[in-house]
């Protein structure tokens, strides 16, 4: 049999494949290859067929009978044979299989391997997909390597130990009597980062570990101290700093071991105030030691001054062109915003400027710090930003903008009016986008704002007429002119500046009925509309047209609407002799003389069966010659329905001196009360 | 911890993948009974789903993306770099600190370059298995284990060494062109001056 092709040439012959019909043809040859020179159990070619078994793997070819060949590698003596054996073995097992626990044993051997090149290759093995049996086996060995002066293999050592520990937790104080030199002065850069990793990780995992370590925070800060006092060490710099990830790790420990103890955090708080006015931020790697060291101040007891130094960084952070840096700075702030409150406050104008940044990640940031900065004083021209970043941001956002909006409404707003403006800002723009739970609140909402009511249906009414894709809107402002109708065409609002809406009861009926059949409608929505609907009939005198409508659902497709109308059916008929008639009866007064009538005041008497209602009147001045009128609404309730009489009196001011004026009115046409 | 390690180009063909834990995403566990094929398919969603989410980002965004659905829970989040034609993406949980990883991203970067002389996407296509052996220098079980370049390019080159001692993975034909590799050739001169006229002479290589 030939020799199998190298990795060299399988590789380039892949990348001829135009077609991935072509590259699959091609890995397939090449499998049937290796298969059967596996079955050869030829030892010369093995790593060869199983680095290109891997490159296979990687293109997403399965490569599982490639797993026994690893381990035929992983026993062999050759160090070229081990180094792809276990690459390969990291790359296509895991403890899933119970192939891989016939490495234990290999692993073991190699562990106290003559090679320190083949230690450190089973170290970083077993550091990597070891399971908890193998763990349990191979943790005396590891501990022994914790403990050897080779620089190379106690590294590994220590990081293969976290993985140790991170599988059988119980293993953890078999390690404690290897860690007493880990800190040592003799050791170098790379030694301490990862006996630090190692700290750490006992630190986070047992309490009693954590106070066992505590004492080890004035050899962390002399270390720190160290690292920043000295000159520049060509091998472990990276752009003229000493040996950041070092730094940022013992921040890290430092902030584990501060957290919640006063002595600890109290050693640290020099050091600490010294690297965040002391480092240079003109590189990335300056940043991340300053960021590190903002997020250790926070999390420890530390002066009230240093937490202002760090949060005054943060807000640096802000400004800074680049946008990762941004990113760090807003997470960050969002941790403290609720402990540190007001020292966020004083960079809320950076923050509401990063809600029209142009990364996605950080406008999301900037939403989310802004609500939690919105209170009562800045309430107003918070909204507005918000609000206007409602209108311009990515669709993903709308729904937790708009939530946020409205809890932000519900707590701080300085007006009803205000509040009930921004709700309808929030419904027009983002409509669909709002929750379902909204549309309850809102309703809520809205019927605690009594004096609001005309002003509220008025302003649905008019936003329905433009526009009937946004569920929510629909549904709120079905319910409000189901509740509100006799407000909505009365035309009148207590408001300085009403709403120009002329809504006839067939009008507002047509926009209802509309909603029923429209295509655009949920379900939801069209129950909502035909209750509306049904609750008109006790406010306009249209029943009829209402009667209809709601016997044409009774055999609705729909079973939530035929139930209810049919319900309504049966209400109908039940209470018809109850069903009040009321007249509505609108007033206009003209003046065609050349003065104006001022003060005007319309006033009226029924007989005892009756009960009469009068709204409000659209002003108490009448223009001379012609030039406008005075609407009134009347309200006439004839539940006996007879026939309807009024005396009026009429009250006004002309050209100075007081007029009055009685009147009998029985000439009502018949419709009107029967 | 570093979950997982993806080096794809711009056109999402994987260069590189480790993965430091693999994924338990339940519903794909029950899509694809067999674990082995399951595997090879999940990595290649996670590859084509990180090769989605990254591809589209704008030059001017910050490179920290909160990760994909199939990668795991709201913990982990994807640090990338891009280099020219290639994306170097670092799937994290929130025990790393994201400008921390931004930095180690680029020390990796520079010490392959160190390694390969200049290196290109061609240098990891065809040297697969070599990067993999210098991230071993750098990461281990997810985490970082040397910072130090001109370590880790010590480190790499011994082993290299003691692989070509033994013929390396080609076997018995790569030790004759070790053996021409080592053989002491003359120098030969550049310039060849006669007189006024300078000839060049073109540099040959030793074999």
């Amino acid at each position: 049999m030939p020799a199998p092709i190298r990795l060299r040439e399988l590789i380039r012959t892949i990348r001829t494949a135009r077609t991935q019909a072509e590259e699959r043809e091609m890995i397939q040859k090449e499998c049937a290859a290796i298969r059967s020179s596996f079955r050869e159990e030829d030892n010369t070619y093995r790593c060869r067929n199983v680095a290109k078994l891997l490159y296979m793997h990687m293109l997403g070819y399965p490569a599982h009978f490639g797993q026994l060949e690893c381990l035929k590698l992983i026993a062999s003596q050759k160090f070229t044979d081990k180094r792809i054996g276990y690459l390969g073995a990291m790359l296509l097992l895991d403890e899933r299989q119970d192939v891989h626990l016939l490495m234990t044993n290999c692993i073991k051997n190699d562990l106290n391997h003559s090679t320190q090149y083949v230690q450190g290759l089973s170290l970083c093995t077993l550091g990597c997909m070891g399971s908890s049996e193998m763990c349990r086996d191979l943790a005396g060995e590891v501990e022994k390597l914790l403990k050897t002066s080779n620089s190379y293999l106690r590294k590994k050592a220590a990081l293969c130990a976290v993985h140790v520990i991170r599988k059988v937790p119980e293993l953890m104080e078999m390690f404690l009597p290897a860690t007493k030199n880990l800190l040592s002065e003799k050791n170098h850069g790379e030694i301490l980062h990862t006996s630090v990793v190692l700290l750490t990780e006992m630190c986070e995992r047992s309490p009693d570990m954590l106070s066992h370590f505590r004492k080890l925070v004035p050899q962390l800060v002399r270390i720190l101290k160290n690292l920043i006092m000295s000159g520049y060490s060509p091998e472990h710099d990276v752009s003229g700093i000493s040996d950041p990830f070092l730094q940022v790790r013992i921040l890290r420990l430092l902030r584990i071991l501060g957290k919640g103890d006063d002595d600890s955090s109290e050693a640290m708080n020099d050091i600490l105030a010294q690297v965040a006015t002391n480092t240079e931020t003109s590189k990335n790697v300056g940043n991340a030691i300053l960021y590190e060291t903002v997020l250790t101040i926070m999390d420890i007891k530390s002066e009230s001054g240093l937490r202002v130094l760090a949060i005054n960084i943060l807000g640096r952070f802000l400004l800074n062109n680049d946008k990762n840096i941004r990113y760090v700075a807003l997470t960050s702030l969002l941790k403290t915003v609720q402990t540190d409150h007001n020292a966020v406050q004083r960079h809320r104008s950076t923050i509401v400027d990063c809600l029209k940044d142009l990364d996605v990640s950080i406008k999301r940031r900037a939403m989310e710090l802004s609500f939690a900065l919105v209170n009562g004083n800045n309430i107003r021209g918070m909204m507005k930003e918000l609000l206007y970043f409602l209108d311009s941001c990515d669709p993903d956002f709308k729904a937790d903008c708009a939530s946020g909006i409205f809890l932000a409404a519900e707590k701080y707003a300085p007006s009803k009016r205000w509040h009930i403006d921004t709700v309808m800002r929030v419904l027009t723009t983002a409509g669909s986008y709002v929750r379902d739970d909204s549309v309850p609140n809102l309703i809520q909402l809205i019927t605690n704002s009594v004096e609001m009511h005309a002003y509220t249906v008025q302003r649905l009414y008019k936003a329905l007429l433009d526009d009937i894709s946004q569920q929510p809107l629909v549904q709120v402002a079905s319910w409000c002119i189901g509740e509100y109708g006799d407000l909505l065409v009365s035309g009148q609002c207590e408001e300085e500046e009403p709403i120009q809406v002329d809504a006839l009861e067939d009008e507002v009926l047509d926009v209802l009925e509309g909603l029923l059949v429209s295509n655009l409608s949920t379900p939801v929505t069209r129950a909502y509309s035909l209750t509306a609907i049904m609750k008109l009939s006790t406010r306009f005198s249209s029943v009829n047209r209402i009667k209809k409508v709601v016997s044409i659902y009774g055999s609705s497709i729909d079973v939530e609407l035929q139930q209810r109308a049919v319900e309504y059916n049966a209400l109908f008929k039940k209470y018809d002799h109850m069903s009040p008639n009321i007249a509505v009866i609108t007033i206009h007064a003209t003046n065609s003389t050349e003065a104006d009538m001022t003060e005007f005041v319309f006033q009226a008497a029924v007989p005892k069966t009756f009960q009469l209602q009068l709204l409000s009147p659209s002003s108490n001045v009448v223009p001379a010659l012609n030039q406008g009128s005075v609407t009134q609404v009347i309200r006439v309730l004839n539940p006996q329905k007879q026939q309807l009489r009024m005396r009026i009196k009429l009250t006004y001011t002309h050209k100075g001196s007081p007029v009055q004026d009685l009147a009998e009115v029985n000439n009502f046409p018949p419709q009107s009360w029967q | 911890m570093i979950k997982a390690i993806l080096i794809f180009n711009n056109h999402g063909k994987p260069r590189l993948i480790r993965f430091y834990q693999y994924f338990l995403n339940m519903q794909l566990q029950i899509k694809h009974l067999c674990t082995n094929k399951m595997a090879e398919d999940m990595q290649q969603q996670i590859i084509r789903e990180t090769f989605h989410l990254v591809s589209k980002r704008d030059d001017n965004v910050c490179n920290f993306l909160e990760g994909g659905s199939l990668i795991g829970g709201s913990d982990y989040k994807l640090i990338y770099r891009h280099y020219a034609t290639l994306y170097f993406v670092f799937c994290v949980d929130s025990s790393e600190s994201e400008l921390g990883i931004l930095d180690l991203i680029q020390v990796f970067v520079e010490t392959l370059d160190k390694c390969f002389e200049n290196v290109c996407e061609l240098d990891l296509i065809f040297h697969m298995d070599k990067v993999h052996y210098i991230l071993q220098e750098v990461v281990m079980g997810g985490m970082v284990l040397e910072t130090n370049m001109n370590e880790i390019v010590a480190q790499v080159e011994l082993q290299n060494r003691m692989e070509k001692s033994e013929g390396g993975l080609s076997g018995a034909p790569a030790r004759a062109v070790s053996a021409v590799k080592n053989m002491n050739l003359p120098e030969i001169p550049r310039n060849i001056n006669i007189g006024d006229i300078n000839i060049k002479v073109p540099s040959l290589s030793p074999f």
